[in-house]
């Protein structure tokens, strides 16, 4: 595949320059590692000025913090499961026929992320709020479950275009009805584009902000008490932990999910 | 009994595409596109000085609050922001986008593109306060700013009014740095994209017809890579015009769109004027998409 071997090479200044984009991406995340260690509580002092490892205990006995951790969980993973349902379904269906307004549907479900954060927001309060519904951990999924689909949406939609029309007639030609197509050829093909697209729709879920500040009530999902902390910071080598954590815990489905898309080239660099 | 159903859903073609289409429309219009209609009811409705109930009669006073001189000020504020974090964007992203569409092998291009990739998809959040520590009047930026004694030159950056104050973690300049870090995956991605598709014999036709490097890239290679470059300038623009985060974190008294939004809502509890306010972006976002597709930008999203 090296055909562009007669090409120039690339010049110093220009690997210099896409080295330090690569770098300005990456460092400041190394650096709050860093900070996990400083025995410093009220200042972000640099140089550290010592050496400790005894915050980490000290955030794994927090009640506050495992509440919220797991009300992130529970969020995610129901907003995912509905966003894997619709977002198949509408895939399904956008692949499976023509039909007036086709187009309108990918805008339909690209427009939760597509317009800033703070509108979807502000619209879901503004419903929720008319409409007297009490604010609760529900509110929360439902606004979720809206820009997660079209994250399983582009994937799965991405995969259909891909898959080979010729099988499923062959396996109809063979006998099987439509469910046992889906069940043996379909869903198998589908298998690593819903994992990735259910791990995608996982992290972004995870890691809201935005939405969640307008459509939750009392409760504090994991991203809320880091925004509180961020604001007025009241714990700050617990939050260097916290932070931490996070970067671990969404980097790996997300280099799995972006391998995944990559063996497959299926989306790459969807947008969130 | 199962091939039965199955027979008949293969005679009725419509049905199945009712079936599949239902969930997720309906989801879709009731969820949000109900909540995007309540909340331009709202901007239509006002609240009463006295009691700070919301009343529920159409007028346009509510829009016309959006320009006092303190309103358009916001607007005109977050509007130059956001153009100066593209345009940075833009200009960073660049190299790196071009070194990964031409110059990278099969192998460190995937790599490469995991490397972008998971900036973009990892914690929003944990990226900005990352830049809480960095930024710090003690943290490791001034540290560094002192090791090569340009102390004198920062402070005289922050002593200008429109950018500057107490410290990096509080001023626009803060701001503006965090905002250029959050949003370049945006950009370099679809400029990535666009450059992928300029075909290598067409560089070789230039440089055989006796253009010079620079040449060829100013007038073969950024043409093409512009539509890239808007369809990232879309993200970038419209992500720094909504943001309320990165102005409550690291921003003074001096509001954006976003953080006015929110404390309309919060505090002072006026709904119509933060769905009025709102209105502001959305518009905005139309416009520049309907030029973006002029532009050719939506190819290379």
């Amino acid at each position: 595949m090296h055909s562009n071997s007669s090409s120039p090479k690339a010049s110093w200044a220009l690997k210099a320059a896409a080295l330090g984009t690569l770098l300005f991406l990456h460092v400041p995340m190394w650096i709050i590692f860093l900070y996990t260690f400083t025995p410093d509580e009220r200042t972000f002092t640099f140089p550290l000025p010592g050496f400790t490892t005894k915050w980490f205990g000290i955030a794994f006995q927090r009640e506050d913090l495992w509440r919220a951790l797991s009300l992130s969980f529970k969020v995610a993973a129901i907003a995912t499961l509905a966003a894997l349902v619709l977002g198949t379904l509408a895939a399904a269906a956008v692949y499976r026929s023509k039909f007036f307004g086709r187009e309108a549907i990918s805008f339909l479900l690209v427009l939760p992320i597509a317009l800033p954060g703070i509108v979807t927001g502000i619209a879901l309060r503004t419903a929720i709020g008319g409409l007297d519904i009490p604010f609760s951990f529900w509110t929360i999924v439902i606004g979720h479950a809206t820009f997660c689909v079209v994250v399983v949406y582009n994937n799965v939609l991405a995969r259909f275009r891909r898959m080979h029309g010729s099988q499923i007639e062959a396996s109809m030609d063979l006998g099987a009805n439509s469910f046992q197509t889906f069940r043996y050829v379909v869903l198998p093909n589908l298998a690593t584009a819903l994992l990735a697209g259910g791990m995608l729709a996982f992290a972004l879920s995870f890691d809201e902000v935005i939405v969640t500040t307008f459509t939750a009530g009392q409760q504090s999902t994991l991203p809320i008490w880091i925004f509180s902390q961020l604001s007025r910071p009241r714990d700050r080598p617990v939050t260097n932990v916290v932070a931490t954590f996070v970067i671990l815990l969404t980097f790996l489905p997300i280099f799995f999910a972006q391998k995944l898309s990559a063996q497959s080239s299926d989306t790459e660099g969807e947008s969130k | 009994m199962l091939t039965r159903i199955s027979t008949f859903f293969h005679q009725h073609p419509r049905l199945v595409l009712f079936l599949l289409l239902g969930p997720p429309m309906i989801y879709m219009t009731v969820v949000y596109l109900g909540s995007l209609f309540m909340l331009l009811v709202n901007s239509f409705y006002s609240i009463d000085d006295f009691t700070g109930m919301v009343i529920r009669e159409f007028t346009l006073k509510t829009y016309a609050q959006l320009f006092t001189p303190a309103n358009r000020e916001i607007f005109v504020r977050t509007a130059s922001m956001a153009a100066a974090v593209t345009f940075v964007d833009a200009l960073i992203a660049f190299p790196l986008a071009y070194y990964i569409a031409k110059f990278a092998s099969p192998r460190l291009k995937t790599w490469l593109l995991i490397a972008v990739t998971i900036p973009l998809w990892s914690s929003y959040l944990v990226r900005v306060y990352a830049w809480k520590l960095i930024l710090a009047k003690e943290g490791i930026l001034s540290w560094f700013i002192n090791l090569l004694h340009l102390d004198g030159v920062l402070e005289w950056l922050l002593s200008f009014e429109a950018i500057g104050g107490s410290s990096l973690a509080l001023s626009p300049i803060g701001m503006f740095i965090v905002f250029v870090y959050i949003w370049l995956p945006y950009m370099i991605l679809p400029i990535q994209t666009s450059l992928e598709r300029v075909p290598g014999s067409l560089l070789e036709a230039s440089s055989d017809l006796g253009a010079k490097p620079f040449q060829t890239f100013r007038n073969v290679i950024l043409p093409l890579a512009f539509p890239g470059v808007v369809a990232g300038s879309i993200f970038t623009f419209s992500l720094t015009l909504g943001d309320f985060i990165v102005p409550l974190v690291l921003g003074n008294s001096k509001f954006f769109i976003g953080q006015a939004v929110y404390s309309y809502q919060g505090t002072a509890g006026n709904i119509p004027l933060a769905a009025a306010m709102t209105m502001g972006p959305v518009l905005i976002m139309i416009i520049y998409l309907l030029v973006a597709r002029r532009l050719g930008a939506f190819d290379a999203l």
